[in-house]
């Protein structure tokens, strides 16, 4: 029997699963007074995904309002769209546009590795897509389990190859992005994905549906079974339905339909007949009808029925809830509904008129004749519960603060301390990802100008005048355990200083913060201090936050993952063949360590490698010197002074050096600057440093910039072709050595 | 001159083609898999991808889009065809070319910058390289292995149709090391690197690649 608004006005107290379904008690009187009787089964079906924490944000809405009271003007100008739509655009000058933004997909890929992972770039692609932008570029965040642990065997492939599988079968280039692994993500690994969209200022598209009249159109694949795992309580234990009775929660992708649905997309933009469109991400029609309507003039009809099926026996609700990937809707006039389909069958993407704009100010909904949904449709997009959840400085913070690492057992000799670099350039986190990103087309499209193993993906953006942009997205779990403020502030630093080595200017960041459950004011707590530490930062850069996601309930039983804000910087480009790459290449180029080393240890990677410690205090953060680093890298790219840049961070100069010599296969020859203890010097972590190749008719020029700045710099070695890293005094190693020990690592861990 | 790029529903290096074309100072045509109707043009590549989703098997249905019938007839009749990786895999399928492109034998994509030698530098798209000259491309395919029955490996072998092998690393467990072949007379070629995007320093490891483009143009010019 179909529950229909009529029946459900005159059966009051008919019993309904909000409980189940993910509502509170609250919750589900608050749906009941909103539409002055129980909802139906539909409509229950509705606010309970809608008013989830996933896509209502309902924890984190008080926090993340300080994103939005921040300036929104980047370097480069104003924001042309900001926090609050799909994603964040940022004017980049010559017409152009660009958007980017990040999203979560950790749970589905735990339980289904693959299609987790695949459908996490099909998601986010379409959100950069719905803004009117053709996706360019995508870059991916991977946290896992120990390295040696069995079910990272399971899901570190999996989701590699679902990455790589969707990407580059869409022909986007992977530019980058991070690999760690740490305890705390053993079974709860993180996985996010970045993508980067291009468009012209006047084809910047936002979710609407306005103009009475005009058609709902549902295009792309057919909607199917997949992801609604929990609609199908509602099918399976409240209706007498005959469909299969339990679904997959996680849905499929078809990266080929994304394909033609990308074509299809920007042909329609080109045609200038979209008067409105969204993506269907998490929560289906659900999220692409209310959110539509609630923009717009506030009404809209949908005949569900005319929603074409994969599996002709799901009910209602379920389709209100599948999650079916690959699916768009737009908002189309009457008269460009015939041009709309002809180019929709050019690219053979099925469209059907689902709907029509009105203004009853509801979204209602029918099926076989009868109304199903009648609702405001902004109380289900926009008007959810938002919680204060209570948070508190957790009582264990002061004691992990306390056990410093000072006292942890240093290298003292040439000879421990050249194991000890072996021993980190091979560990898990310090290791070549080559046999990760070896699996990603980076080259699709033609115009990657830099991509991993470089700090910074960079593309080019413009054929024309080689004007580009930089990404860069990064996090350090332990840092931000240690000190969530800090260590979101670390993050950004990171992801700055990336863009800013490759000699683009950094303008506008993105996040996606992934943490426990908020209802542990422990983890709360966290949160807090670190949306607190990420707009304190972004507002001393000058960077604005454009947009962002987030990711709760990363946890399992008691244990949540370390706090792990993964944090996206954009930077702009004037002459992508100005750009620095990161890598040593010309014998004789002198090498000099911008920027100055304390002793820090805190949640260093020595600390975790060599003696599995976590404690202490993370490196300080100094967003002066960041910018003054920043500013110095830009200059001297311009005026091509530099060969090679790279950022110091996890690892140390050590690491720096390792990178930067097998990048071409060169050797370096380098010595210890007076004052500084050889052991802090190699692995200390301190911030605001990287580690450049000048030309030797370049260097007078260089340090003379550098000390007209004010800014540390130190002559710390020479590249040379002896094949050999020397550190002048202490040890020395050779380059194949080197290699070996830093690029076995993860083929022997997933050898065949 | 002018060289034809057909898109397929899936093709993604098109517009890498067209662009390898320009650089090589040709005339570049999109072409559209669903006319039959090459346009004019003068040589065809078949761009990489996953042309059809690489459903049923990589380049299984592509074979049978409108645009084949006269590309086919073309090929016959000596026009100079290139087929790069997905675009390789339909002219196996389309029987231009023998033998088959079949999974990665580490069952994993790959990408990395592949060292070539250039085997046969008489074809219609090798004739700017040396015989024995020995190039970096990039390569990047999931199904790039290259396998034929044995008397067909010897007779491509005999008849000096193996354009390009692969050096230093056998990145996808094709027979003999194969990268590229050639049909008897030699103006179809199949490779599965990719020549289109080695044609610029700023994004390319090499410009290596560009030497595809310019052999046919010249080749053309002096027919």
């Amino acid at each position: 029997m179909i529950d229909t608004t009529e029946n459900a006005a005159k059966t009051p107290d008919h019993p309904q699963p909000w409980a189940e379904l993910g509502l509170r008690a609250n919750e589900y009187e608050r749906v009941r007074d909103i539409l002055g009787r129980r909802p139906t089964n539909a409509e229950l079906a509705m606010y309970s995904v809608m008013w989830s924490e996933h896509c209502s944000y309902k924890s984190s809405k008080v926090h993340l309002r300080r994103f939005g009271e921040q300036s929104q003007v980047t370097p480069v100008g104003k924001l042309l769209a900001g926090i609050g739509e799909n994603a964040g655009v940022v004017d980049i000058g010559n017409g152009l546009a660009v958007t980017f933004k990040a999203e979560s997909h950790n749970h589905p890929s735990y339980v289904e590795p693959y299609q987790g992972a695949a459908t996490g770039v099909g998601g986010i692609v379409r959100d950069i897509l719905a803004m009117g932008a053709r996706p360019v570029g995508v870059m991916d965040s991977l946290r896992f389990g120990p390295l040696d642990a069995d079910d990272t065997q399971r899901v570190l492939p999996g989701v590699v190859a679902g990455v790589g599988g969707y990407g580059n079968c869409l022909g986007l280039p992977n530019i980058g992005g991070e690999v760690v692994f740490d305890p705390s993500y053993a079974g709860n690994p993180l996985v996010n994905a970045l993508c980067v969209g291009v468009m012209r200022h006047e084809d910047l598209h936002l979710a609407k549906a306005s103009g009475v009249g005009n058609q709902v159109i549902l295009y792309g694949a057919r909607t199917g079974g997949d992801g609604i795992g929990g609609a199908s309580i509602l099918a399976s234990e409240t209706f007498e339905s005959e469909g299969p009775v339990k679904r997959p929660s996680v849905q499929v992708g078809d990266p080929f339909m994304e394909k033609l649905l990308i074509e299809c997309t920007l042909e329609l933009f080109a045609a200038e007949i979209i008067a409105g469109i969204q993506d269907f991400g998490a929560a289906g029609l659900s999220c692409a009808t209310s959110e539509l309507a609630s923009a717009g003039e506030g009404g809209m009809h949908v005949v569900l029925d005319r929603v074409p099926l994969r599996d002709s026996t799901l009910a209602p609700e379920e389709i209100l809830m599948s999650e079916s990937q690959e699916r768009m809707m737009a908002v189309v006039e009457p008269a460009d509904v015939e041009r709309f389909m002809k180019i929709c069958a050019k690219w053979d993407v099925q469209a059907d008129v689902v709907g029509e704009v009105n203004a009853s100010g509801r979204l209602t909904i029918e099926w076989r004749g009868e109304t199903i949904v009648d609702v405001p449709p902004r109380t289900v997009a926009h008007d959810g519960p938002v919680y204060e959840r209570p948070f508190a400085r957790p009582d264990w913070q002061d004691a992990l603060q306390a056990a410093s690492p000072a006292h942890l057992a240093r290298p003292s000799t040439g000879d421990d301390l050249r194991a000890t670099l072996l021993r980190m350039v091979g560990s898990p986190n310090l290791c070549s990802r080559a046999w990760v990103t070896d699996q990603y087309d980076r080259y699709v499209l033609g115009n990657t100008v830099l991509a991993q193993p470089e700090d910074a993906g960079v593309l080019r953006i413009d054929e024309a005048s080689g004007l580009g942009i930089a990404l860069s997205l990064d996090a350090n779990g332990r840092y931000a355990k240690l000190d969530p403020y800090t260590g979101t502030q670390l993050a950004l630093a990171e992801a700055y200083r990336n863009v800013a080595v490759t000699g683009a200017r950094p303008v506008a960041v993105t996040n996606c913060l992934n943490f426990g459950s908020p209802e542990d004011p422990d983890v709360m707590w966290q949160f807090a201090e670190a949306v607190r530490g990420l707009a304190d930062g972004c507002q001393e850069l000058g960077t604005p936050v454009t947009g962002g996601n987030v990711s709760l309930y990363n946890q399992t039983a008691e244990t949540a993952i370390h706090p792990t804000p993964v944090v996206g910087v954009l930077g702009v480009i004037d002459d992508v063949s100005r750009r620095i790459p990161s890598g040593f290449r010309t014998p004789g180029h002198i090498i000099y360590l911008l920027g100055g080393t304390r002793d820090e240890f805190g949640g260093s990677e020595w600390a975790n490698v060599v003696h599995g410690h976590l404690g202490g205090l993370p490196p300080a953060v100094d967003f002066g010197a960041e910018k003054a680093l920043a500013d110095i890298l830009h200059s001297a790219a311009g005026d091509g002074m530099i060969a090679a840049a790279h950022d110091v961070s996890d690892g140390g100069v050590a690491q720096a050096l390792v990178e930067s010599v097998l990048r071409h296969g060169v050797g370096a020859r380098v010595w210890v600057p007076g004052g500084l203890d050889p052991f802090v010097f190699l692995f200390s972590e301190s911030t605001a440093r990287v580690i450049v190749a000048v030309p030797h008719p370049d260097e007078v020029r260089f340090t003379g910039m550098c000390a007209a700045r004010g800014y540390p710099h130190e002559r710390i070695g020479v590249v040379d072709d002896e094949g050999v890293l020397d550190v002048q005094g202490q040890f020395s190693v050779g380059i194949d050595e080197l290699r070996r020990a830093h690029e076995e690592t993860l083929p022997a861990a997933f050898a065949e | 001159m002018t060289i034809g790029v057909v898109t397929f529903p899936g093709s993604l290096d098109d517009s890498d083609a067209l662009r390898a074309v320009r650089i090589a100072s040709g005339d570049a045509v999109s072409l559209w898999h669903g006319d039959a109707d090459l346009r004019g043009v003068d040589a065809v590549v078949l761009p990489g991808g996953f042309s059809y989703g690489d459903y049923l098997r990589c380049g299984a249905i592509a074979r049978f889009a409108p645009i084949m019938e006269p590309l086919i007839d073309a090929a016959r009749g000596g026009m100079p065809i290139l087929g790069i990786c997905n675009g390789f895999q339909v002219l196996c399928e389309a029987h231009l070319l023998p033998g088959a492109l079949v999974r990665n034998d580490h069952r994993k994509f790959v990408c990395r910058d592949q060292r070539l030698r250039i085997e046969n530098a008489s074809t219609a798209w090798t004739s700017s390289y040396e015989d024995g000259q020995e190039i970096v491309i990039p390569l990047k395919n999931g199904e790039g292995g290259f396998v034929a029955d044995d008397a067909t490996l010897d007779r491509l072998e005999g008849e000096g149709r193996v354009v390009a092998r692969y050096l230093e690393c056998n990145p996808n467990g094709s027979y003999r090391d194969i990268a590229g072949v050639a049909n008897e007379r030699g103006n179809v070629v199949g490779l599965m690197p990719h020549p289109e995007h080695a044609v610029e320093t700023l994004t390319g490891p090499s410009t290596d690649g560009l030497g595809f483009f310019t052999s046919v143009l010249m080749s053309m010019a002096a027919a």
